[in-house]
């Protein structure tokens, strides 16, 4: 058991790029945590697959043994953080296992808006932050205005920025040695009652569940009959250790200390992250302060494109759900797109996460439809409906008045961008909180309509911005707003999964846009089709697509018919994946044109 | 245009006045002739470029099928034979002869059998019309092609206009029938310009006339250059119009089309490929060459409907042939389902439709008992296809959207 004053907590809060799997690999490397032969590059990432695949680490935790200038020999714990929006409720878990936090920024790309979101988790939990410049060996690097950047924007003082080029190693020592002098040691009692803080679980098909915790008062061993305060479960230990980064038993683990716990736990569900854990004979006084559970804000449909595959797809849910307690399922049948799920989601990444995972690990054909958020629709009977999918709208005469949830987003963006990025807030119904400059660059603070950010809204950024602007956000509540149901009619039947809930003044134009981009997607047909746009009962848009003119193989004769039986049968395979709306078949690719509305 | 009879209601009401008889199908006998002087850039057929053939050995290959095929089916009557390929008309008479020769011989010829040869006219080949009329083809079937000189190299066709018009006067002087073949929605090929063009072919007095619109075939030089952009063939309004034109000026001619692309003075009609097109059984000897078998007699529940083809490959062929007798590679049976979509995919390219009787013999149910009522109903009240009292036809817009009419009405 290593001593208080010897551990050192920490998490590293970086933006993608800015070089946090390469810093890792080198202190890990410096530690000689792992042997040169068993270094590999991005030795978290590649972590990373293999929770990918549902068998070990989620919440990534190292554990090196450090032997700084002052003599003595450190355990610094490091915990990785996901660096996405979407998963700020994990990075918050993550933060509130640690100290301090390294905040890693690349000295010639500055700031981003999610490291700020981040790091200002970091600061809330208390987080002693050590900001440290990398890259600074490239030819672009400026590390003097990021430190400037830095102040300016976060608010903390970067005079004594460290400069490191995670690449060569360089200033990396340096960086742990900072680590062991700045960041506080935990405290705790160890002859306290055990408070344990229940930080991430996951299952491994070998070891069952295993939880990652922080010992913050008493002992945890092998053999002690623990008790879940929230839930109010208890289980016997059986395993205790560390990662360092191989999975290490460990004969117990002390206050201060990070490591992994099994106690044939069954499935993940019976592990509620932010729970205590303490002694069944000697229980705490009082739990830990706990987290709010993540809620899903995003959801979609996700159909087999074969209805064959639908048990495949059910199974492969289960499967995920296992493994990420934030995404939920539930069945859900449309009349154009057959059987599928409804599925919940963090944020988009989250579902596009969710969407590829299926799809590559799983191997399903899949249709996706328009992500939508959840809606409070207040019936005039006083009812309130939590609205996740716009086919289930109701009808509007019984509708006293509808809610939808809004964010507040921050978007950093060279000033050069900034026109285009608050006419694209303006345009998505945006309410400007905060417009500041940090030299060349501004940071807007934006109120905005989540389901003006479903759709296509990252794309739009990325496009108006050159890729240079970065965003993040947070919930903020529900508003009422004057929000209808636009109905796709294909031959004047609808079409559920291509129905989407927007505010009446984006309705017309983006129905309109809608049954364009439907006309371009579903190819001509025997019959001619009218694709509509309609709000309750009235029609806002229209197009025609005409029917066929000319379809006959001009040649048929003896020879000819095995061939042209089989591209017919081959014809009738196509169609099986064309979704059937009266006498109109409608390809798999217009239902993904609602998710990219904005292109056209 | 003619204007079509009432259309009935989809329903089995009517069952009792149903008139549930077949026109007689036939018994058709192909003979395939994989060769040609140069590949044409829009052919995907089964046809081959040699240097020299051995004519005495193809002929007795040719034979040797036709012995082979006869023992699968004693007692019928042969109706039409046909000469197809490939390139036919570079046949040795004598083969041509010896075939028919054998047909008579294996089988009972019908005293009217419709002898059909396959020809280019080119002045070699016309130069032996007089052999092949004397060795018993009745009707020439001449590829023409076109009557624009630059159309005809663009086709790749090794004759002029002026030697296929030569040509047509021979046939004409030869065989008691002859019919010739034009391509047409070509690139650029503006309508009155095909007018013109199909107006000159209806004045040189052919009874038929086959009237192809080019289409860009996968392995063929054209689907290359279409696929580079070379080649631009007409979208879907234009071919669409090239199509009504064409059956407007026939209709009034008196060739009206009896298929979706041929068309023939009435009685003219190829009773060879009716044969196909009222899915009636045809055997087919020649390399690639394929055949519908009906087995074990006329009734639906208790026949066997068998697909054959030879082997594809000439030289594979001749040997397999000489050694085994045939060079059958392909003898699988027709599931039911199957022998409703050929019925049906060939039957609708006519203008008189499929009979009741032939639901009744290939399939032992009618069009009200076969089809999804929806679709079915779809595609009557869209016009595109009449059900009545006799049989399931498609409508004149219906043949032209034919494909599509199948996809949904087979789905």
């Amino acid at each position: 058991m290593t001593e208080l004053k010897n551990i050192r907590n920490f998490a590293i809060i970086a933006h993608i790029d800015h070089g946090k799997s390469t810093l890792a690999d080198r202190m890990i490397q410096h530690c000689g945590a792992l042997a040169d032969r068993e270094m590999k590059e991005q030795v978290l990432d590649s972590m990373d697959l293999e929770r990918e695949r549902g068998i070990t680490i989620k919440a990534q935790t190292v554990r090196l043994t450090y032997k700084a200038q002052d003599g003595e020999t450190y355990a610094l714990n490091l915990i990785d953080t996901p660096g996405h929006v979407d998963f700020s409720y994990e990075v918050s878990r993550s933060l509130a296992a640690c100290e301090g936090s390294l905040l890693l920024v690349d000295a010639s790309q500055g700031v981003e808006a999610q490291t700020l979101a981040n790091v200002y988790l970091a600061i809330d939990n208390d987080h002693e932050v050590l900001p440290v410049l990398n890259k600074v060996d490239l030819p672009a690097a400026e590390p003097e205005r990021i430190k400037e950047q830095i102040e300016e924007v976060i608010g903390i003082d970067a005079s004594e920025a460290l400069e490191i080029s995670a690449k060569t190693g360089k200033g990396v020592p340096e960086v742990l040695e900072a680590l062991v002098k700045h960041v506080p040691p935990p405290e705790g009692d160890s002859s306290a009652p055990l408070k344990a803080l229940l930080v991430d679980s996951w299952y491994d098909a070998y070891l069952g569940v295993i939880t990652l915790v922080r010992v913050v008062d008493g002992i945890l061993k092998p053999g002690l009959k623990v008790r879940m305060m929230g839930s109010g479960a208890t289980h016997t230990i059986d395993k205790v250790g560390a990662f360092t980064p191989k999975m290490q038993n460990l004969p117990h683990l002390g206050p201060g200390e990070i490591g992994f716990i099994t106690a044939g736990i069954k499935s993940v569900a019976d592990t509620n992250v932010g729970d205590t854990l303490t002694e069944e004979r000697r229980l705490a006084s009082e739990p830990l302060p706990g987290f709010k559970p993540s809620v899903p804000v995003v959801f979609c449909g996700l159909f087999p494109i074969d209805a064959a595959d639908y048990e495949d797809l059910r199974d492969s849910l289960a499967k995920l759900a296992l493994n990420d307690s934030s995404f939920l399922y539930e069945p859900e049948s449309s009349a154009a797109l057959g059987f599928g799920f409804r599925c919940g989601c963090l944020g988009l990444l989250h579902l596009e996460i969710v969407q590829e995972r299926l799809e590559r690990e799983f191997n399903l054909d899949l249709i996706t439809t328009a992500p939508s958020v959840v809606y409070k629709i207040k019936m005039n009977s006083g009812q309130v409906i939590d609205l996740h999918n716009p086919a289930d709208f109701p009808d509007v005469v019984k509708i006293a008045s509808i809610e939808e949830p809004w964010i507040k987003a921050t978007i950093l963006v060279p000033d050069e961008f900034l026109g285009a990025i608050l006419k694209l807030c303006e345009d998505r119904r945006g309410e400007q909180v905060d417009l500041t400059y940090a030299g060349t660059r501004a940071m807007v603070v934006y109120r905005l309509p989540l389901n003006e950010v479903v759709f296509d809204f990252y794309d739009r950024l990325k496009s108006v911005s050159r890729g240079y602007a970065s965003f993040d956000y947070h919930l903020d509540g529900y508003r009422e707003n004057d929000l209808v149901k636009v109905a796709i009619l294909v031959n004047a039947e609808p079409v559920d999964s291509l129905a989407i809930i927007v505010h009446r003044s984006q309705a017309e134009p983006r129905g309109r846009m809608l049954c364009e981009r439907l006309k371009d997607l579903i190819p001509r047909q025997l019959f001619k089709i009218a694709i509509q746009a309609a709000i309750g009962g009235k029609v806002v848009a229209r197009e025609t697509i005409s029917a066929l003119r000319k379809d006959v193989t001009a040649k048929c004769y003896g020879g000819d018919v095995s061939r042209k039986r089989k591209l017919l049968d081959k014809q009738k395979a196509g169609k099986k994946r064309m979704r059937q709306v009266g006498n109109v078949e409608i390809p798999q690719t217009a239902f993904l044109a609602a998710l990219k509305m904005g292109d056209g | 245009m003619r204007q079509k009879e009432a259309v009935m209601a989809v329903s089995t009401e009517n069952a009792p006045q149903m008139d549930v008889t077949r026109p007689d199908p036939g018994f058709g006998v192909y003979v395939h002739w994989p060769f040609c002087l140069s590949k044409c850039p829009y052919c995907d057929f089964n046809s081959h470029v040699r240097d020299s053939i051995d004519h005495t050995r193809w002929r007795s290959a040719l034979l040797a099928e036709l012995d082979h095929y006869a023992a699968l089916t004693p007692d019928r009557e042969v109706t039409s034979v046909f000469f197809g390929g490939g390139t036919p008309s570079l046949m040795a008479p004598e083969t041509v002869a010896a075939v028919i020769e054998r047909v008579g011989r294996n089988w009972r010829l019908a005293n009217d059998a419709e002898v059909t040869l396959e020809a280019n006219p080119t002045s070699a080949e016309a130069g032996k019309f007089a052999s092949f009329a004397a060795a018993g083809v009745g009707r020439l079937s001449l590829g023409v092609q076109s009557l624009d000189d630059a159309a005809l190299k663009f086709l790749g066709r090794q004759h002029s206009a002026a030697e296929a018009l030569q040509a047509v006067a021979l046939a004409r002087q030869h065989f008691p029938r002859f019919s010739f073949d034009l391509i047409y929605a070509r690139p650029e090929q503006s309508l009155d310009a095909w007018q013109a063009e199909l107006t000159q072919a209806l004045s040189e007095g052919a009874d038929h006339l086959s009237l192809y619109q080019l289409t860009i075939e996968e392995n063929t030089v054209f689907h290359g250059a279409w696929r580079r952009g070379e080649l631009k063939v007409p979208e879907d309004e234009r071919a669409g119009a090239l199509f009504d034109r064409t059956q407007l000026v026939m209709e009034e001619a008196g060739l009206p089309a009896y298929e979706v692309s041929n068309h023939a003075r009435p009685g003219q009609e190829s009773r060879h490929n009716l044969t196909y097109w009222r899915y009636g059984d045809y055997i087919g000897v020649g390399p690639g060459a394929h055949g519908r078998l009906t087995l074990n007699g006329r009734d639906s529940s208790s026949s066997r409907k068998l697909a054959t083809r030879q082997h594809r490959a000439p030289e594979a062929w001749l040997s397999a042939v000489e050694i085994d007798g045939h060079a059958t590679r392909g003898g699988t049976e027709i599931d039911a389902a199957q022998r409703l979509e050929e019925l049906v995919m060939m039957g609708l390219r006519l203008r008189e439709g499929i009979s009741r009787g032939a639901f009744s013999c290939e399939i032992g149910r009618q069009p009200e008992q076969l089809f999804d009522p929806k679709r079915l109903q779809a595609l009557v009240e869209s016009g595109f296809i009449e059900v009545t009292d006799r049989k399931l036809v498609a409508t004149h817009q219906g043949r032209t959207r034919l494909d599509a009419v199948l996809a949904h009405l087979l789905a």
